[in-house]
């Protein structure tokens, strides 16, 4: 028989995160950091709109570009929050999870051999996405040291002639960076000059700390030629529900919306209803969940700092990148070890590519006394095998 | 952070968890310690905080102890409106909690009792007999489902996947 699986597939490295899965599976008393996903549960009123909608009858089909209502609050949203105008009769599109409008734009916009600059350590799904679409994603390394600063000579170097698309995201999963505006700017001036598109992932946007997120799209000039995509998951803990959701031009969303209606239809109506409730009345609990994260960031930087793992504070989203770059491991192997010896799920940085190479991604998500734990566990990991930072500085 | 959003921020974290220390506290708002402590002793100082208890589950404790709620009619009196029948009714060690109400009724009452005859007892003969107090309505209580803001029921927790990205 022939081996049915295309190459194009085949090609695709799986996810570093799904290996470490399936490790963790079976394993007692983990306490995990592992986890890219609100420890909250969907406020209640949320679950309880689509609850009653579900009784009312809301099972059908909805628009392919989803529910008219959600798209003109998130319009709205959008408006209100950062200062970017969408029509939502046309430049806004429901997709199942901010996960599809990703693929849906890389589709839309890519075509044979295309190149996309991609910002690394860097989500796991991107580059696949980008290679599925028939792109090439070109990544560039944001690793300065223990921070994460964007290198604009690099950046630079590595655009040419096929150069279709800049990918970013931010705040950033795995790192929690966000860009001043100082960096957005310059992107946008790369963009300028060099006519690409940029696809801006700002899914975590409401889960930025000490200061207010531009959108990008906000930036002069860029309304034209950037892709944002966000959903619900994250700031609403709504990551069950699958809603997300894109906004661009509308020649954009047209093409993304033409491929969408063939492989998707529409995003679950459920799902819609239970957006539109977050987005008119989850302000009080959301604002309620990223008080909390906040407080546990704090709680985990200073954790880190203290056992001499350099971390940066991370601006936004709900992940700490510490550097273990002093200690004789490398970022997979301590894992391992962390889950095996201490029964503490991380994530290697290299999951995130090449570049997370001498990190590890701790979520925060997770409740404040099984942070503590952890940050327990990982002190005594080190101490058992002599790295505690006092032990280094005396020996 | 100003003084009273510091205090703020305190009690919002020591009311979900009075265990948690000046220390804990300092770490997860980004503060120095003895500025965490001087303002809860501070509030200690002034009764902003009153007491630190453990919410308990009494369904669990299986007590017998009874508990009801009380609607209490009565006239105000010149110059002191309710306050002057308040005190007299908070007085009783009965008496746990005590309100002041708009609506149909004046005070609301939250009364425990070892049993249901000794709350019959402390209406009948401490509370109606009041002179300002004209009615007493005794609502006895049955189940807990939440209490201070925690669902009493044991939920089954939705397992979360260990790792995701």
């Amino acid at each position: 028989m022939r081996d049915f699986v295309a190459e194009k597939v085949k090609n695709i490295p799986p996810s570093g995160i799904r290996a470490f899965f399936e490790l963790v599976i079976g394993m007692k008393d983990v306490i995990s950091l592992g986890v890219g996903e609100p420890d909250f549960h969907t406020p209640w009123h949320i679950s309880e709109a689509a609850i009653y909608a579900i009784e009312k009858g809301a099972t059908s089909y909805t628009s392919n570009l989803g529910l008219l209502e959600l798209r003109e609050m998130i319009a709205l949203y959008l408006e209100n929050h950062f200062k970017v105008t969408y029509n939502p009769k046309q430049e806004i599109l429901i997709t199942v999870g901010a996960s599809e409008a990703m693929d849906l734009a890389f589709r839309a916009i890519l075509n044979p051999g295309d190149e996309v600059i991609i910002l690394e350590p860097s989500y796991v799904a991107y580059c696949p996405l980008v290679t599925l679409a028939g792109g090439v994603p070109v990544t560039v390394s944001t690793i300065r040291g223990t921070t994460f600063a964007l290198d604009f000579d690099a950046i630079r170097a590595a655009i040419t002639t096929k150069t279709k698309a800049l990918f970013i995201n931010y705040p950033s999963n795995p790192t929690g960076k966000s860009f001043s505006y100082e960096e957005l700017d310059k992107l946008a001036h790369l963009a300028r000059e060099h006519d690409l598109v940029v696809v801006s992932d700002e899914i975590y946007a409401e889960l930025t700390y000490d200061y207010q997120h531009v959108s990008f799209s906000s930036l002069p000039g860029m309304h034209e030629r950037t892709i944002l995509i966000s959903g619900f998951s994250k700031a609403f803990a709504m990551t069950g529900w699958r809603i997300g959701y894109a906004a661009a031009p509308h020649d954009i969303i047209e093409a993304m919306m033409k491929i969408h209606q063939y492989a998707i239809l529409c995003a679950p109506i459920a799902g819609q209803i239970a957006a539109i409730e977050a987005i008119k009345c989850g302000d009080k609990e959301m604002r309620f969940m990223k008080k909390e994260y906040d407080r546990r960031r704090k709680v985990i930087v200073s954790g880190f700092n203290k056992m001499g793992l350099p971390c940066a504070t991370p601006e936004g989203a709900f992940y700490v990148f510490p550097s273990i770059q002093r200690l004789p491991f490398k970022s997979e192997e301590f894992c391992r070890k962390l889950l095996t010896e201490e029964n503490v799920a991380t994530v290697p940085g290299t999951a995130f590519g090449s570049a997370g190479e001498g990190f590890i991604r701790c979520s925060y998500a997770t409740g404040m006394d099984d942070i503590k734990e952890a940050l327990r566990r990982i002190d005594s990991f080190l101490e058992r095998h002599g790295l505690s930072c006092t032990e280094q500085a005396a020996g | 952070m100003d003084k009273d959003n510091l205090k703020k921020e305190i009690l919002d974290i020591l009311t979900k968890d009075a265990r948690k220390t000046a220390a804990d506290i300092a770490v997860m708002l980004n503060l120095k310690e003895d500025i965490v402590s001087a303002s809860i002793h501070e509030m200690e100082n002034d009764k902003t905080i009153l007491n630190y208890k453990a919410v308990v589950n009494l369904q669990q404790l299986k007590s017998d102890k009874t508990h009801c709620i009380i609607e209490v009619k009565c006239s105000p009196q010149r110059g002191v409106g309710f306050d002057a029948i308040a005190r007299r009714i908070y007085k009783f060690p009965e008496v746990k909690s005590l309100y002041l109400m708009s609506g149909g009724y004046d005070l609301l009452l939250l009364v425990e009792g070892d049993t249901m005859k000794d709350i019959g007892f402390f209406v009948a003969e401490k509370l109606a007999t009041l002179d300002s107090v004209h009615n007493t309505s005794t609502h006895f209580l049955l189940k807990r489902y939440k209490e201070d803001g925690i669902i009493l029921e044991t939920q089954e927790k939705t397992p979360r996947l260990a790792v995701t990205p």
